[in-house]
């Protein structure tokens, strides 16, 4: 069609105004996943075996079903259950972002709980013990030996789930989000161009992405400092 | 009715009905399983061996399918494909065909995002291979096919194995996502029946209990396996 710059101009800017609602959705879930995580792997390294059955328990729950399962549970499921149809909490879970952002927020602190627990079991264990040796407390080994090298070792893995979580935020769409993706579908109901939205919604996800990875791969570069490592001392 | 009837095999029940939407699921997860290991195989090679233009090429097709959306590649190729093949066939002046069944669309959309994941296991899995394994081989006089088969390939499985199930869990949850183009899969059965029973707390509890058995049983599998393959290797060494 002759309308090319006519068509596409308007529909990036349209879709462009969805981004804040990506945005959102995207950095709440993965603050608060973030945090249950770092709960979650507490639980995993806790002596209480009440507390590792609870993060097994979570993670296999919410690794072993599909996100878009999780969402339409938490959005039409729960709302049959008398207390939260008529508690207090009902006015947050009619609401399908604080839906989204829970599901999003429950289901991703499960696999970055998985990889902080996998992080955590590659801090090396003579750091931890010198930490000690030094006289440490608890909290000071904690901040100063574990979580540093925690964050180090776990970036990379880190990144892929942020970006996982990144596509995820368009499932959104499907309990009447007007995220990016919903408000495509809404301007493809209009326009009957199928193809052309999908494209520039998709061209969008991709520089989201793009700047997420370049961001968190900076920040890894900056973590490691590649500090010359010891060479071995010379035998005289 | 009572939740258990309504999930039962009764005339009222929807058990035949989730039962077979497992089946539908497995079906559209072990077909895009399929399609990602040979174009991941493929894209894997020619990220390896192609020159460098291909390389290029690979690599893109790597950073799009990993950085869109599953949903929107689903939807992509759902409204893209007819048109595409409608063009291609009136251009050879065919009669256009019909529309693509859902489980042709889905599958193909999830095994394309299932191989850009693939080729990375695939890559990963050919460096850690020793490079004197592929130099002894040439020096023996090995043909590249038969490199494949009698080195690559037996310890690409070993070392692939554990990433494989990953990625093959990943198949099976996004499956659930070609329930948005009408498949009636698993989970696009549960939600019709939670929308006609007006109880979607047990239905898509129902499904949750069903997906959880298929990744349990999916990984027992790859866990007997890769426990078998690594004794395997520890015996003949």
């Amino acid at each position: 069609m002759a309308d090319g710059s006519g068509f596409y101009a308007p529909t990036l800017a349209q879709l462009f105004g969805a981004v804040p609602v990506t945005l959102l959705i995207l950095l709440v879930s993965m603050t608060l996943a973030t945090l249950l995580a770092a709960v979650l792997t507490a639980c995993s390294a806790s002596a209480s075996p009440g507390l590792r059955a609870f993060r097994a328990g979570w993670t296999f729950l919410f690794r072993g079903t599909p996100l878009i399962l999780q969402i339409f549970m938490i959005y039409y499921g729960l709302a049959m259950l008398p207390w939260i149809r008529w508690g207090p909490a009902w006015p947050a879970f009619r609401d399908p972002i604080f839906c989204t952002c829970l599901a999003l927020t429950c289901c991703c602190s499960a696999y970055i709980g998985e990889v902080f627990r996998g992080a955590l079991a590659a801090v090396p264990a003579g750091e931890i013990e010198a930490g000690k040796a030094c006289g440490m407390s608890r909290l000071q080994l904690l901040r100063r030996v574990i979580a540093p090298a925690l964050i180090r070792i776990a970036l990379p893995s880190y990144s892929n789930e942020v970006i996982m979580l990144a596509k995820s935020t368009s499932l959104a769409s499907t309990i009447t989000v007007l995220d990016i993706t919903g408000v495509a579908q809404g301007i493809i109901s209009k326009t009957y161009r199928t193809l052309d939205v999908f494209l520039c919604a998709a061209a969008l996800y991709l520089l989201i992405n793009a700047i997420l990875s370049a961001g968190l791969r900076a920040w890894a570069d900056r973590l490691s400092i590649d500090r010359p490592t010891p060479k071995a001392v010379e035998p005289l | 009715m009572s939740g258990l009837a309504l999930l039962g095999f009764g005339p009222d029940g929807w058990g035949r009905l989730l039962l077979s939407g497992c089946l539908l699921t497995l079906q559209v997860s072990l077909c895009s399983m399929a399609i990602g290991t040979v174009l991941g195989g493929l894209l894997a090679w020619a990220r390896i061996r192609g020159p460098r233009p291909v390389r290029a090429l690979t690599a893109a097709y790597g950073i799009v399918l990993r950085g869109v959306p599953e949903l929107l590649v689903i939807f992509l190729l759902y409204f893209g494909l007819p048109s595409l093949i409608a063009s291609l066939w009136s251009a050879m002046g065919w009669p256009p065909p019909g529309l693509l069944p859902a489980f042709v669309t889905g599958g193909l959309a999830i095994g394309l995002v299932s191989a850009a994941y693939q080729a990375e296991v695939f890559r990963g899995g050919v460096a850690a291979i020793p490079v004197g394994q592929f130099e002894a081989a040439r020096a023996l006089g090995l043909t590249d096919l038969l490199c494949l088969r009698r080195i690559l390939i037996p310890q690409m499985l070993r070392i692939t194995l554990p990433a494989l199930g990953n990625v093959w869990q990943f198949n099976l949850k996004d499956s659930a996502l070609v329930s948005v183009i009408g498949l009636a899969e698993l989970m696009r059965v549960s939600l019709v029946g939670a929308g006609s029973t007006r109880q979607p707390f047990l239905f898509l509890s129902a499904a949750i209990v069903l997906y959880l058995v298929l990744t349990s049983i999916s990984d027992l599998a790859f866990r007997t396996l890769d426990r078998r393959f690594s004794q395997d290797a520890k015996e003949a060494s």
